[in-house]
């Protein structure tokens, strides 16, 4: 496989990270080269084998349905970027 | 006394001979003649530090002290700590003050340990070498040349320096076990699942994982009797049974079958490294230890696979970084995706950037199974080898990293280079064993060599024991940099 | 041409629980802005979800009563985008092994019965709400919702109207909150729908590009936008256009829809399996606890009372509208077991049609199933009539503090006349004064004697018995004794 300057731009705009004209290509360089690192393990045969996404063999505890959390929005906010009328303030959302 | 072990300095505090406030003054006046030169810490509160010795002063008098009572712990800036900047080495929360303390900031407040401060870090863990982190590159206490390693870069540094007696960090791919190695400490990455990932900043969530970073083994196995624990506010915590991780260290090593992976001896270790490795492993021979050839086959693919799934997991662990509840925003932007993006594009550093792009890609639609999916696969096969050799042996031995500390700036332009750091490591990581590094002499530049111990899962007591005979019959963990 | 349309609807019904699905944050509606937004539903740094059993046994339980394949283990997914809303910048959802596949749901729609197919229901994470109202050109972003827990419920494409659209939804809604696992109101948000509308020519096989429909907040709305939209294809398709793929938006105040995004820049979800979650299980013992706490299920009720009652399927669908509706039916039936026909008639049509005007729900009747039995059985002894019966109705509904209904039939001069010897006498008086209509009915004019029992009745105020006056008269004609 090989990336290209608009797959560079597509997975930045997926990402949501500007990236400038020059960044685009020493991005290109550097991550064409991390792909042919990657790309060793395609070549392993992985018929039948279960993906493996935790590693360890053990299932979801599941929490009781109470509520524990009180309203502590005041504290939290004190690290926001802008905040308003206990709104967090963003440019206008366009639907 | 700054070579004391944790057990030294315990004996110290409860004897009266020292109080906490006295330990801890003693660790900040280090910090503040060290600091400058070395950079290991983001943050140093003395006050808050005194306050915390103060509390823990009176626990002593009260005669309700523990073995980490008082002692100065130094926190990898990973933690969510309380009142404290929580940077994890980025400029996207350099203005972040936690509002609560992570699971493992918790259980160090109730044994009443003393938090001497925050150490720096390849960005959200995301390096081999501490070049990364926003706060400048910290520097290798035995060589100011080089790299303390990374991402756990600061703590080991910290130990190393003698800035604090142990500490505290994280490994998802070796970032705990390269840098001691590096620094000439010992730290150990414990079985995932046992130490809690509540409060430690998500990087990759199935390979993150706490652990201590200490002197010796000893220290290691005071530190991990803290740490461990079932926390129920992280879905992946394990429910064990809880133990003294010091309880086997003085059992001898008569008949520890030692297995020795082919694939880590081949090609691509250094002179140097095989040397002291070499060494280490006739120490253990003669200790009663028996090695034996094993095959890890795919794990030359832990890279690969590594750089597949720890990238994925973070491009979505940090898409919460948007510059709306907490932490940097751009100061200029026309509208919302504007703000999205230059927020993104100024607060992360480039590595973090560039593996949220490797992430992102390898999910995207259409290279989902080519990537990730083959990733996931591998994954199994990488921990199928290991399971397969703790048939044959108690614990794996090689070497930590392939080389000793590298020069700064010797690998930050080329990130394939900077992975190969990790060659030793991931692989445990994805299997989600433990691992541990001790450091085992010197190599080139009169860097120091890490010997890396890899255990079946909860096997941590019996690594323990291994490295700390070693320990009892070397002195190398003992070294102390020229500062 | 002849256009064929196919709907499929996706409907977020909001779970009922009292915790969020990964936080231990309130779900209660109409908090002060941010007041339940914990540091989970706020996606700190560190923070991590755990699963909330309330929402995963109300959704096993619609599995249940759907008679769907609850899956076990079943996974959570991440569905990654940016929205202000969405804290964490992606949606904890699930992708592969949903919790609850397969199943289906009768509907009725214009008479007709009619099976639809589900396509599977999954648990996800509600997100928060951007308020739109001007902050000097900013947003407002309230995350009180944010992780509130839904039930994605994705039907097969089998609903082929706007009429039978409305029907599957309306009979969803009543499942859901027959089985109580969703409060339904959906002024409130607790009850969503979104409609993937296409048409093809008749007789066709291949499904048309669809449209989703989005925010469809009531029946009336989803009624109005499908037929909007099957209009808008077809004159598309009729000019020789083409439909194309996209995401529309109803705007209920200009009733028309519009377009959101298209397929083009549809987002690319990167889902992946939620490392911070593990497989949840369910087991056998869990699904059969759970089954004993479902209710008798809709249908189940609709069939029993078609057998037990013989009711039409009608009225057996109507009394089973909801659970409030069917348990009040159920106790007046329970005390007047041979007259369910005549119970159903007066809940379907007093009690309802009251009700309705009152806009007030069954539970809150002033009339209870005993008071309204009471009045059934006099009606049934002769003692009133229907008609007399309704004045009494009327009565206990509006003065609760007379509920003695011998007392109301006296106070109101309600009692039937089923004296024969009065009845005769008013027969006689209209027979004498009306020889016309004695004349028209003996030349075969039916009508005649239906007014002479009206004039009867009119003589006696409407409290004779009718059925006994038209004996008498009958009677009385035949015999030849009038006129």
């Amino acid at each position: 496989m090989t990336l290209s300057i608009d797959d560079v731009k597509q997975i930045a705009n997926l990402a949501h990270i500007e990236v400038s004209e020059d960044d685009v290509n020493s991005a290109l360089n550097q991550l064409s080269d991390i792909f042919k690192l990657i790309e060793t393990m395609q070549a392993v045969d992985t018929f039948q084998v279960e993906p493996m996404s935790h590693a360890q063999d053990v299932i979801q505890r599941l929490r009781e349905d109470q509520v524990i959390e009180s309203d502590q929005h005041e504290l939290y906010q004190s690290v926001a970027p802008h905040v308003e009328n206990d709104l967090y303030l963003v440019p206008k959302v366009i639907e | 006394m700054l070579n004391d072990s944790l057990k030294q300095l315990s004996q110290r505090l409860e004897n009266k001979e020292i109080s906490s406030v006295e330990l801890t003054k003693e660790f900040l006046s280090r910090i503040n003649k060290l600091n400058s030169q070395l950079n290991a810490f983001i943050t140093v509160d003395e006050e808050r530090s005194l306050e915390q010795a103060r509390v823990a002063d009176q626990k002593i008098t009260a005669g309700t002290a523990t073995p980490l009572t008082g002692i100065p712990v130094a926190q990898k800036d990973i933690f969510c700590t309380e009142g404290w900047l929580t940077t994890c080495g980025s400029k996207m929360l350099s203005n972040f003050v936690s509002p609560y303390d992570a699971g493992v900031i918790e259980r160090f407040k109730a044994v009443g340990a003393v938090n001497i401060g925050k150490t720096n870090m390849d960005e959200f863990a995301m390096g081999s070498s501490n070049e990364t982190s926003f706060y400048g590159p910290v520097k290798n206490p035995w060589d100011s040349h080089a790299v303390p390693g990374g991402s756990s870069g600061g703590s080991a540094c910290a130990v190393a320096a003698r800035m604090a007696p142990v500490a505290t960090g994280t490994d998802t791919g070796g970032s705990i076990r390269q840098p001691a190695a590096l620094c000439g400490i010992s730290g150990i990455k414990p079985t995932y699942g046992t130490v809690s990932r509540y409060g430690m900043i998500a990087f990759a969530s199935s390979l993150d994982q706490g652990g201590p970073m200490a002197k010796s083994a000893e220290d290691l196995a005071l530190m991990l009797n803290v740490m461990v624990g079932f926390d129920a506010r992280d879905s992946t915590s394990l429910q064990c049974e809880a133990e003294d991780y010091a309880r086997d260290l003085e059992t001898p090593l008569s008949g520890l079958r030692i297995g020795l992976p082919k694939e880590y001896f081949a090609e691509g270790m250094n002179g140097d490294v095989e040397r002291a490795v070499d060494k280490a492993l006739e120490e253990y021979r003669k200790l009663g230890a028996e090695t034996i050839e094993v095959s890890l086959p795919n794990s030359p693919l832990s890279i690969p696979v590594y750089y597949v799934l720890a990238p994925a997991e973070a491009s979505s662990n940090l898409s919460r970084f948007d510059g709306v509840r907490y932490g940097y925003r751009a100061e200029s932007y026309r509208n919302l995706e504007e703000m999205y993006r230059k927020t993104r594009a100024e607060g992360f550093g480039a590595e973090v950037k560039r593996r949220i792009l490797i992430g992102t890609y390898v999910l995207s639609h259409g290279y989902y199974d080519a990537y990730y999916l083959q990733a996931q696969k591998v994954r199994r096969l990488i921990a199928q080898d290991f399971k397969q050799a703790f048939t044959q042996c108690d614990v794996i031995m090689g070497p930590t990293a392939p080389t000793v500390a590298f020069d700064i700036g010797e690998k930050s332009s080329d990130p394939v280079q900077m992975y190969l750091s990790d060659i030793y490591t991931s692989a445990a990581s994805l299997a989600g064993l433990p691992g541990m590094s001790i450091p085992v002499g010197f190599g080139e530049k009169s860097r120091p060599v890490g010997l890396h111990i890899i255990g079946n899962y909860f096997s941590e007591s019996l690594m323990l024991n291994v490295a700390h005979q070693y320990q009892q019959a070397t002195d190398w963990h003992q070294k102390m940099p020229n500062l | 041409m002849q256009w064929e349309v196919v709907i499929g609807l996706e409907v977020h019904a909001q779970l009922s629980t009292q915790s969020k699905i990964f936080s231990g944050a309130s779900t209660a509606y109409g908090a002060k802005a941010n007041a339940q937004a914990s540091i989970v539903d706020l996606a700190l740094p560190g923070v991590l979800p755990v699963l909330n059993r309330g929402a995963v046994e109300r959704a096993i339980k619609f599995g249940l009563a759907i008679g769907a394949k609850i899956n076990s283990p079943s996974i959570f997914a991440r569905k990654n985008y940016f929205y202000p809303d969405l804290p964490k910048g992606y949606q904890i959802s699930q992708y592969e092994l949903p919790i609850v596949e397969g199943g289906d749901i009768q509907i009725q729609s214009e008479g007709v019965d009619k099976n639809i197919r589900l396509t599977r229901a999954h648990l996800e994470e509600d997100a928060g709400k951007s308020l739109h109202e001007d902050f000097h050109g900013m947003s407002g972003i309230d995350l009180n919702r944010a992780g509130t827990p839904l039930l994605e419920i994705v039907s097969e494409p089998d609903l082929r109207s706007s009429t039978e659209a409305v029907a599957y939804a309306k009979t969803l809604h009543a499942l859901v909150r027959w089985i109580g696992i969703c409060d339904g109101n959906m002024q409130e948000g607790s009850f969503r729908c979104d409609a993937n509308v296409s048409i093809r020519p008749s007789g066709s096989e291949t499904l048309g590009t669809r449209c989703e429909i989005k925010n469809l907040n009531s029946f009336r709305f989803l009624e109005k936008a499908i037929d909007f939209e099957i209009e808008r294809q077809i004159d598309i398709l009729e000019d020789g256009g083409v439909i194309r793929q996209e995401t529309r938006l109803y705007d209920a105040d200009k009733h028309e829809t519009r377009v959101m995004r298209s397929k083009e820049d549809a987002n690319d979800y990167r889902y992946f399996p939620d490392p911070d979650l593990l497989p949840v299980e369910i087991d056998s013992a869990w699904m059969t606890q759970l089954k004993k706490t479902l209710p008798e299920l809709p249908h189940v009720k609709r069939e029993r009372y078609a057998a037990e009652f013989g009711l039409s399927a009608y009225d057996a669908s109507i009394l089973t509208g909801s659970r409030e509706i069917a348990d009040y039916f159920e106790a007046t039936v329970k005390l007047l077991p041979a007259h369910a026909k005549q119970c159903a008639n007066w809940i379907m049509g007093e009690i309802s049609a009251r009700l309705n005007k009152a806009d007030m729900a069954i539970t809150s009747c002033p009339v209870t199933p005993e008071k309204l039995v009471e009045l059934l059985a006099k009606i049934n002894d002769g003692t009133i009539s229907s008609k007399a019966a309704k004045v009494v109705f009327d009565s206990l509904w509006s003065d609760e503090m007379e509920q003695n209904i011998d007392a109301i039939i006296d106070g109101k001069g309600l009692k039937q006349i089923s004296d024969d010897g009065a009845i005769e006498q008013q027969i006689d008086a209209v027979l004498a004064e009306n020889q016309q209509l004695i004349t028209d009915y003996r030349n075969g004019k039916e009508k005649a004697f239906n007014a002479l029992v009206g004039r009867v009745m009119k003589a006696t105020q409407g409290k004779a018995n009718p059925a006994q006056v038209s004996a008498m008269l009958k009677k009385k004609l035949s015999s030849g004794t009038a006129g």
